[in-house]
């Protein structure tokens, strides 16, 4: 397994590595599927609103600095736009950074749909570097550049002829996958295809060695760069207030590693495998396992074992303890977990490293394997570690879904990673924590204070108790007393018995109505008498019959 | 030049989304790609997560497979099953651009389940069509026109006093229900009987009264005013426009007495009503003149970068009731032409000898271009959205986020409108004016 750059975009998650939005079974039964293939997809007749890999995509690139995006579509497309020009400018800020980088969008209107936008991209690109200077533009696809067929390689190709910076298409429209994380991936592939730089000798190199680290935000920055300089390395974090000029050095790493396999995945392989820097494919860095896997991995790569099993063993000495006796306060909770196709099993495990048993697994989408051909580890340890079995569904963040499998199971907590989740186990009374920040539990320390974190969540529960007792839910009594997976398509095995049973019916029916048929013809012949030497097929009233 | 959105105010027509929501049992139905909800539906920060929500809405989630063979096969299941999964008073089938592009006839589809007596109805939102402020409208209207079934009313049955008011946007203008709560205390306060069909408690029971309605009330510079022609044209309802959102003690009595000349009440009892309550407006304005009075570094000119709506209210009250004047304005909703005119007036009838010019620019780097070469003659004030913060840092303005996108405050029920309301925006300036010292 590959990625392919010289395709104009990544392709999606469905194609490359059969990941799937619909899937019902437990942990070993994905695990082995996983690994032999067997993972289907399973439809819907029934769906919510969910999120698009345009999003995805967009929101990678608004993290990179001085850049400017211009969507190809109607002004709806943007309207985010301010909100994550705000978050990416704050963490921008943090760091004493300035952040001028521009979201716009070609503004689509009706005729636009009929005649073609491609003069007003080309216009809005030419405009865009007028206005600001940025030191690249990118030019992301929507569902209705992608349904009205603009060819965005051929617009910003000519494009860039006219403006002294890359000008990049990023081929990430809304329908074409059902998985969001592909957007990451379509990221991912136009900054590795367009501004990825072959290394340069390191003679010609400034500064310290470092390492590609990718992530979503930046809340332990400091903290990972304690941890990397102990290897005498700087770290680049991905994408969060990079540069272009940074971004154009990512060959030049040691290695790459990600706070998130599912994010890394794409980046990770294409470095690897177009410029030769090492992919660290691993746990997530969350809770003991994951972080102390991650580390050894690293170390491993970049030679530095020793120091690694000191860094792990100072750690050990200093939180284990207190990491014990914080779990006799979470000893015995109950915990649906219900995240992205890497948490959701990332984070199980450290629920039930914290002593808390996990009761039900949601997944929003599911690849069985990764870019680099490598199965999906997170689903595997999950699977080896818990004898019992867990339940898991894959669905992107279906609502009717989730709330029938909180009804079923009765968490104590429910913890969910995407905005708009949480509430809903809170309108039901159940303590819910919201699971934003990817160091929720990264490395020891973290994994101390969310352990206390959850603890004192479900100490007080007077705002799900005050909540939930003054409003209701939105679903039917009818949906209530489904299963949660009562709106998916028949599987190949329903459609098989069914469709026999039909036949069968089928062909009962035709019996009967033969039989009927023949019947009627033998008394209307036998009510005729002046027929009865006659060939009964000739008779119109046979003919008739037989239609 | 280019065709370009830069810094804008305003969403696609599928931005409607949020005018349905805002109608308690009301359930939007989207014909729409899998991102467009989470995009323009209102979103995170903005009152999202109610009885329903965006994760709620039934949706097509259109992929490649739809797009390429057709969608209404999994329109046609999402509707049924949204009914059997989802309670609701009334579905509201809502297109996008893709279930438009590629040729869907999604009002046929819901016609069916409306033709076999289902609660349901369509809209064409798909977002090229227009923005959400005009989408507004044609929900209005698409409800008036397929689920209010009844004939026009005979003159007993119109409820004496019922007034129906449109006003702000819902959801997208952060303050719609504070809005909408205050105009119906002030309606109530002089003896009308206020009906509003968004926000809590209200729903379709309000929407059932409308036909009833004596007249119906549009305040707003022009969104409202299509969809209450429609009720004048289908159920013989007169409409009453007052353009301006009132702010502060000053307008809010314009306002009353306009409203109630209008309906035919008896003034004298709302003019004792209107001058107690001045009384009390400037009661406290008297109380905390010193504050206001006493900033050395304010200047005396402002400029609102908002709707319409927002621009025309918050530069009458600053100029009528607060005294400053106004620098340029801007309305930045793509106002359409027909009402431009009629706005530009409105912004002459202020108790100053400034004309205010107002500006229907939408492109936010042009209006920041022109901020910059303005000569506010000290540190302006500036009210507009969250795009106008860095631009404000740049020319040393007071600046307070009151339109959409506005990220860095939490707005639940509050309001400026009113007597209360011009009290609320003085608070809100003068915190802003209160970090700075020279």
């Amino acid at each position: 397994m590959a990625v392919n750059l010289n395709t104009a975009g990544a392709g999606t998650r469905e194609e490359r590595l059969g990941a799937v939005t619909g899937y019902v079974g437990t942990i070993k039964g994905l695990s082995e599927g996983s690994e032999n293939g067997t993972i289907k997809e399973r439809g819907r007749c029934f769906s919510q609103a969910t999120s698009c890999s345009n999003l995805c995509a967009v929101g990678q690139l608004t993290s990179i600095r001085d850049v400017a995006i211009i969507y190809h579509s109607p002004s709806g497309c943007m309207a985010g736009a301010s909100r994550s020009i705000k978050e990416s400018s704050k963490v921008a800020g943090n760091r004493g950074l300035t952040y001028e980088t521009q979201i716009l969008c070609t503004d689509m209107d009706e005729p636009d749909t009929i005649f073609g936008a491609s003069d007003s991209l080309y216009d809005a690109i030419l405009e865009a570097y007028n206005r600001y200077k940025p030191n690249a533009i990118f030019v992301a696809a929507t569902c209705v550049s992608g349904i009205i067929g603009e060819d965005l390689d051929a617009i910003t190709n000519s494009a860039a002829g006219k403006v002294p910076v890359p000008v990049v298409p990023v081929h990430c429209e809304g329908f074409k996958s059902k998985i969001w994380a592909s957007g990451f991936d379509s990221t991912d592939h136009a900054i590795v295809k367009h501004i990825v730089q072959p290394a340069r000798p390191e003679s010609e190199r400034n500064g310290r060695k470092f390492i590609n680290f990718k992530n979503f935000s930046e809340s332990e920055r400091k903290v990972i760069e304690e941890l990397f300089d102990k290897f005498d390395l700087d770290v680049q974090f991905l994408y969060s207030t990079t540069t272009i000029e940074e971004l154009r050095r990512l060959s030049e790493a040691v290695a790459t590693v990600s706070s998130c396999s599912a994010l890394g995945t794409y980046l990770g392989t294409a470095l690897d495998q177009e410029h030769g820097v090492p992919y660290i494919q691993t746990l997530n860095p969350a809770g003991i396992a994951g972080y102390e896997g991650w580390l050894r991995q690293i170390g491993e790569v970049i030679g530095e074992q020793e120091k690694v099993e000191a860094i792990i063993a100072e750690g050990r000495a200093q939180w284990l303890p207190k990491i014990e006796k914080v779990k006799e306060r979470l000893k015995g909770k109950k915990v649906v977990v219900a995240m992205g196709s890497a948490f959701a099993f990332e984070m199980s495990r450290v629920v039930q490293e914290l002593g808390m048993e996990v009761v039900y697994i949601m997944s929003w989408h599911v690849d069985p394997e990764y870019d680099n051909g490598k199965g999906a580890e997170r689903v595997k340890y999950l699977a080896d570690t818990n004898p019992d079995d867990i339940g898991v569904t894959v669905a992107d963040q279906q609502n009717h879904e989730l709330i029938n499998v909180l009804r079923e199971y009765k968490p104590d907590l429910y913890l969910s990673r995407h905005p708009g989740s949480v509430i809903w186990a809170v309108k039901q009374g159940t303590s819910a924590l919201f699971v934003g920040d990817e160091y929720t539990a990264f490395g020891y320390q973290r994994l101390y204070r969310w352990a206390h974190t959850i603890a004192d969540l479900l100490a007080n529960q007077s705002f799900e108790r005050n909540l939930a007792s003054r409003v209701s839910l939105p679903y039917s009594e009818w949906w209530f007393n489904q299963t949660h997976d009562a709106l998916y398509d028949p599987t190949a095995e329903d459609k098989a018995r069914q469709k026999a049973e039909k036949k069968a019916a089928k062909l009962a029916q035709k019996e009967k109505h033969v039989a009927t048929l023949a019947e009627k013809a033998m008394i209307a012949i036998e009510k005729r008498p002046e027929f009865e030497n006659r060939n009964v097929t000739g008779t119109p009233e046979d003919e008739e019959a037989a239609v | 030049m280019a065709k370009l959105t830069d810094k804008s105010t305003f969403k696609c027509g599928l931005g409607a989304i949020q005018t349905v929501h805002a109608i308690d049992g009301v359930l939007p139905i989207l014909h729409a790609g899998p991102g467009c909800a989470v995009k323009v539906g209102g979103g995170q920060d903005l009152g999202g997560s109610g009885h329903y929500a965006s994760q709620i809405f039934p949706c097509t989630n259109l992929s490649e497979k739809e797009i390429v063979f057709g969608g209404e096969g999994i329109l046609k299941k999402t509707i049924e099953n949204a009914q059997k999964v989802i309670d609701a008073d009334l579905y509201v089938v809502l297109t996008s651009c893709a279930s438009e592009i590629i040729g869907d006839d999604s009002e046929n589809v819901a016609g069916k389940f409306a033709q076999q007596g289902d609660p349901v109805i369509h809209v064409s939102t798909a977002g090229f069509k227009g923005n959400n402020y005009l989408a507004h409208d044609w929900v209005l209207t698409s409800i008036y026109d397929q689920y209010l079934k009844t004939d026009k009313p005979t003159s007993d049955q119109i409820i004496k006093g019922q007034v129906n008011v449109f006003a702000s946007l819902p959801q997208h203008d952060p303050f719609w229900h504070g809005n909408y709560d205050v105009l119906e205390d002030l309606l109530l306060d002089i003896g009308l009987k206020p009906n509003i069909i968004f926000g809590h408690g209200r729903g379709i029971k309000n929407v059932d009264k409308i036909p009833y309605a004596e007249f119906n009330l549009v305040v707003n510079p022009w969104v409202g005013l299509e969809s209450v022609q429609f009720l004048e044209e289908k159920f013989g309802t007169p409409f009453f426009h007052y353009p301006n959102l009132p702010v502060g003690a000053y307008e809010t009595t314009k306002f009353l007495l306009a409203v109630a000349e209008y309906a035919g009440l008896d003034l004298e009892p709302i003019r004792e009503y209107t001058e107690k309550n001045e009384r009390k407006y400037y009661y406290f304005i008297e109380r905390f003149a010193n504050t206001l009075l006493e900033q050395r570094i304010m200047a005396k000119r402002f400029t609102v970068v908002a709707d319409a709506q927002y621009s025309l209210a918050f530069t009458r009250y600053l100029v009528n009731d607060f005294g400053i004047n106004p620098q340029k304005q801007y309305a930045t909703e793509d106002v359409p032409e027909k009402h431009r005119d009629n706005i530009r007036e409105l912004f002459q009838d202020l108790n100053t000898d400034y004309d205010a010019e107002i500006s229907f620019e939408t492109d936010g780097f042009k209006i920041h271009e022109e901020i910059k070469q303005e000569d506010y003659l000290g540190y302006p004030l500036i009210i507009g959205s969250a795009w106008e913060k860095p631009i404000s840092a740049e020319v040393d303005a007071y600046y307070l986020n009151v339109t959409w996108p506005i990220n860095e405050r939490l707005v639940i029920n509050s309001s400026y409108v009113g007597y209360d309301g011009g009290l609320n925006l003085l608070e809100d300036i003068y915190s802003e004016v209160l970090q700075r010292y020279e």
